[in-house]
């Protein structure tokens, strides 16, 4: 190996200068070609995690997107509709009450206010336990909620005098579940009035 | 130390997780299942690779005195444009892994793969230890992983192998991590006194 560059304020300098140049120019080029592509598998994600919690529509709900302000944040709201008929309406929602922090859910609603089916978006709840959520409270399984109605009252699990089963050894998952799917269904009761 | 060594070392002599005890961060915390496992190994393998190629090219051009920011920008860079490069185009890998990648930023093995072998090697060598390294640290990652799916979610690389409900929770935990991987280096270690 050739000889080091002397350690130099000069010296250090530049090439601290020419190292920070060159990286962050090579991450903005990449970045350059990857973002387009970054933000169009996110709408495609979005608009499956909509199809998958509400009937079959023909509208673009994307473009009908309402943004409704709840308990210090933002739920959205996405219409779909069926031959200009409202069939259902998906809220994007939010819990901060989970066992380690914030869980993001796709809620889907029929117009007379039922829950027609949900996706959870992002949880970073245990492996195991509260990650269960995803396929615990889907029609047919232990705490199906789908067809209920929770309005402005809400759903509890059945600990709390609710009728939802809660996921075993993961109550509190559950109840951060029920809470985010409660801010939605409240929303939307409210929005109706 | 010829090549091949230079590469088998990161396997077992020299193992990033079992006796060099390095990045003990992301091996606890990713290995809840096998797979968590493999893809956080290869994705690290990939930027150690890459970064001691560069390093050990430029090391010669950087002053001794700010050797170690410098490292750390050109390993942040490539970390990023992986992280960039697989949110465009293997998106539903970057859901499983996305929160690891940035991660690897943080991993002392990167910096000190660097530090000890890249800043003093020429470029050929210096991929093979990140080569061999890289894998080593996926092995162990792999390992660890499939040890605590096993007995934690009775699983296998998500092929079921018994009923969930008799997985010893305490695996897919935190402190399972710690235990399994005390009994693995343990066992590591009997193995290397005895030859």
């Amino acid at each position: 190996m050739g000889k080091k560059l002397e350690s130099s304020f000069k010296n250090m300098v530049l090439v601290l200068f020419l190292v920070t140049l060159v990286s962050s120019a090579a991450v903005g080029v990449v970045n350059s070609f990857t973002s387009g592509l970054i933000e169009k598998v996110k709408i495609e994600k979005q608009i499956q995690a909509i199809r998958a919690v509400v009937p079959a529509f023909d509208n673009d709900p994307m473009a009908e997107k309402q943004i409704v302000k709840a308990d210090g944040g933002e739920l959205e709201f996405y219409p779909a509709k069926a031959n200009g008929q409202l069939v259902g309406t998906a809220i994007k929602t939010f819990t901060n009450n989970g066992f380690s922090g914030l869980i993001e859910l796709m809620v889907g609603f029929t117009p007379d206010g039922s829950i027609y089916n949900y996706s959870v978006l992002s949880h970073k709840e245990t492996p195991g336990l509260g990650s269960k959520m995803d396929s615990w409270f889907v029609k047919g399984a232990k705490g199906d909620i789908t067809g209920k109605t929770p309005g402005t009252q809400g759903l509890q699990v059945s600990k709390d005098g609710g009728n939802v089963d809660a996921i075993t050894a993961a109550t509190i998952s559950s109840r951060a579940f029920l809470d985010a799917v409660n801010r939605a269904a409240k929303a939307l009761a409210e929005s109706a009035k | 130390m010829n090549n091949w060594q230079t590469f088998t070392k990161g396997f077992f002599k020299e193992n990033p997780t079992f006796v060099l005890l390095l990045g003990m961060c992301p091996t606890l915390g990713v290995t809840t299942s096998a797979m968590n496992g493999l893809g956080m190994g290869l994705a690290t393998a990939f930027v150690l690779i890459l970064s001691n190629l560069v390093i050990s090219l430029v090391a010669n051009l950087i002053p001794d005195k700010i050797r170690i920011p410098a490292f750390i920008v050109i390993i942040a860079a490539f970390v990023t444009v992986v992280d960039m490069c697989m949110a465009a185009y293997l998106p539903s890998l970057h859901e499983s892994l996305g929160l690891f990648i940035p991660l690897i930023v943080v991993n002392c093995i990167v910096l000190g793969r660097a530090e000890s072998f890249a800043s003093k090697n020429k470029a050929i060598p210096s991929m093979l230890d990140g080569l061999g390294i890289g894998l080593g640290f996926t092995m162990a990652l792999t390992i660890l992983g499939a040890i605590r799916e096993i007995l934690g979610s009775g699983k296998f690389f998500n092929m079921t192998l018994y009923n969930e409900n008799y997985g010893m929770l305490v695996f897919v935990l935190a402190p399972g991590a710690f235990i399994a991987l005390g009994y693995l280096i343990a066992f590591i270690n009997r193995i290397r006194k005895t030859n």
